[in-house]
């Protein structure tokens, strides 16, 4: 049993029929609801509740309040190497880019978390490009290891891999697991991944069920939006969520939905997402999952991320760079794509502080995890 | 006016029968308003939130040790291996023995392994810990619990962060009767009136986080629980009037008998 199995029982033109059905009642029936079910998630997500963006705003601050109070968990993105078999359309690091790429050192990976450190980060996120030849397994153990004395936590966003792969990552140190599908639509899916392994929409959906299977602590998924309808594949990814909470029901599960941004390749989003869909996704996301974490990078530009931090974001990324090496070990190398809140973490901490919320460094231990000591 | 009766853990005396949680709040400064607002004698952290190497922590340095009871909690821990791990590390680095001993394997409602808790706690009590387990309402396990020395139980009124008030009332009933160790009813009180609730049944005391942290006025909520609390246990120590089934009809069922025999 993996959400392949579970997602094949749905149709992508029934779920986006069923909602533009959705009636201004069905809206405030789904508001009213003591739990929510997957129709009240459709109608949350409908045209017809965009006449209601108040008091889905207002409901998803509650409930974030009462389950996560005023904090915000910080970390930062670590690109470690970006080098890259794919071929994504929207990605900076496809293989077919002519851009400067790196796979940083042990030591220069070390030396982008000290500076890290130095801001005050102690959870972080390691990526890659897809390339187990530049990034083999053995390569990310090393890096964890070295890390863990400097850092409560430690996530990967990094090209899929079979569980038992990942055992070996949460023995060493790793906690956290990201992957997005980035659309849901199977056609659309193809269509964007032209090449290279990520063009497995299957072995891909059911990455998060390895990483569950492994035993990472953390399991976060997410769409890229701007691929495809964000109403549908913003069902799709509640629907997976759900799914992986219930069946992997001892790991905390987030969601991303960042928004496409500019990147080398010059790739235009063929469905744009607007600031205002962008809340009623996130308000929606947060009534169907109360306990989700829901992540907000700096693609969003500061006015739009000081705007949804009361409405149910839980983790924020602060003075990121999508470039390896582009905190303090290299220079020159090519980001991801382009950085939209260029602030510092300091100036970030501040306007989270200004919000009245408390920015959280540290929400973890290594000491849970009883991982090889380096 | 009276002297209320102290509360006594493990030897230790307090006068204060509500412990406070340190999660969730904005900043560390209305965190610690609260606390001194709210009365409380004992303070817990998660030891997930402090780096307990670092001398400067925000959240260690806010809490006065001379005037708390830092009392360090293992949340986050899925099986018993984990918490005691984490128990263990805080010692090491210099804190009291005592642990709120927490065993949460599902990150959702945070509800206590009640297998695993067993199992810590008798391990943690062996190794000379003050061992306070986070418990569901249930009577034979807080005995089990009290067997192997646990120096409290904590037995939840909902799941964590609910406010939903004393949904284990009847449980929580017997465990107060049954108990040998205080009663600390932990988890899902919403409100100041659950509080005082808790209290009039015989609680112990109480432990508050979210209710407090999550108000409007937290330092106006921590006063009201502060009061709630008093005004539970006042009318506890004061016999509060009982829900007699006992000899209240005003001629009664059975005086016949009596004016039989004059």
């Amino acid at each position: 049993m993996s959400f392949w199995q579970k997602i094949i029982q749905y149709r992508w033109d029934r779920i986006h029929a069923a909602i533009c059905r959705k009636t201004a009642q069905d809206v405030r029936q789904a508001l009213q609801a003591p739990t929510r079910n997957f129709d009240d998630l459709l109608a949350l997500l409908s045209p017809a509740a965009a006449g209601f963006l108040e008091e889905m705003a207002l409901a998803a601050h509650g409930l974030t309040v009462q389950r996560f109070g005023r904090t915000i968990q910080m970390f930062a993105p670590v690109y470690i190497s970006s080098e890259c078999i794919n071929s994504c359309v929207y990605c900076g690091f496809n293989r077919h880019n002519q851009i400067s790429r790196a796979t940083l050192s042990v030591a220069e990976v070390e030396k982008e978390v000290m500076f890290l450190h130095g801001q005050g980060f102690r959870h972080v996120l390691l990526l890659t490009g897809e390339s187990p030849h530049h990034a083999p397994l053995d390569y990310l153990i090393r890096i964890a290891r070295k890390l863990q004395p400097l850092l409560a936590s430690i996530s990967v966003e990094i090209y899929p891999m079979a569980t038992d792969d990942y055992r070996r990552l949460i023995e060493n140190g790793v906690d956290g697991l990201t992957v997005y599908q980035e659309t849901y639509h199977l056609k659309r899916y193809a269509e964007v991944h032209p090449a290279g392994p990520k063009r497995n929409y299957r072995w891909r959906l059911e990455t998060p069920d390895r990483g569950g299977q492994a035993g990472f602590r953390r399991l976060n998924i997410g769409v890229l939006l701007g691929l495809s309808d964000w109403r549908v594949d913003g069902a799709f990814v509640g629907l997976h969520a759900a799914y992986l909470e219930r069946r992997y029901w001892q790991s905390h599960v987030s969601v991303s939905f960042p928004r496409l941004r500019p990147a080398a390749g010059g790739f235009q989003p063929q469905f744009p997402v607007k600031d205002a869909h962008m809340v009623q996704l996130m308000c929606a996301l947060r009534l169907w999952l109360p306990d989700a974490g829901l992540v907000l990078s700096t693609r969003e530009p500061a006015s739009l991320r000081e705007n949804l931090l009361p409405l149910g974001i839980t983790q924020m990324s602060a003075g990121s760079k999508t470039a390896p090496g582009g905190y303090a070990a290299k220079e020159n190398v090519e980001g991801q794509f382009e950085i939209s809140d260029l602030r510092s973490p300091q100036e970030v901490v501040r306007m989270i502080a200004a919000h009245g919320y408390e920015p959280v460094w540290k929400d973890w231990d290594a000491g849970f995890l009883n991982a090889v000591q380096p | 006016m009276t002297q209320l009766p102290p509360l006594i853990i493990a030897d230790r005396t307090f006068h204060s029968r509500l412990l406070v949680g340190t999660g969730k709040f904005a900043s560390t400064q209305i965190m610690q308003q609260a606390i001194a607002a709210s009365g409380a004698e004992i303070v817990t952290v998660a030891l997930r939130r402090v780096d307990l190497s670092d001398p400067q922590d925000n959240l260690m340095e806010a809490i006065d040790r001379n005037r708390y009871l830092f009392l360090p909690n293992t949340s986050g821990a899925r099986d018993a291996e984990e918490a005691m791990r984490l128990a263990r590390i805080a010692r090491a680095a210099g804190c009291d023995p005592w642990v709120k001993l927490e065993v949460t394997p599902d990150p959702h409602y945070l509800l206590p392994d009640p297998v695993e808790t067993l199992k810590a706690a008798e391990i943690l009590v062996k190794e000379g810990f003050k061992v306070l387990p986070y418990i569901n309402a249930d009577p034979v396990l807080a005995k089990r619990l009290e067997e192997v020395g646990t120096v409290t139980v904590m037995p939840l009124g909902a799941p964590i962060g609910s406010n939903r008030g004393l949904k284990t009332r009847d449980s929580i009933q017997i465990i107060i009767q049954q108990a040998q160790v205080p009663v600390v009813v932990d988890a899902g009180l919403g409100a100041p009136s659950h509080a005082a609730e808790a209290m009039e049944m015989g609680a112990d005391a109480v432990l508050i986080n979210t209710a407090i942290a999550t108000a409007g006025d937290p330092v106006g909520m921590a006063e009201a629980f502060r009061l709630g609390v008093e005004a539970g246990f006042k009318a506890y120590t004061a016999g509060l009037g009982r829900h007699s089934w006992e000899a209240e009809a005003s001629s009664p069922l059975t005086g016949f008998l009596r004016s039989n025999h004059a």
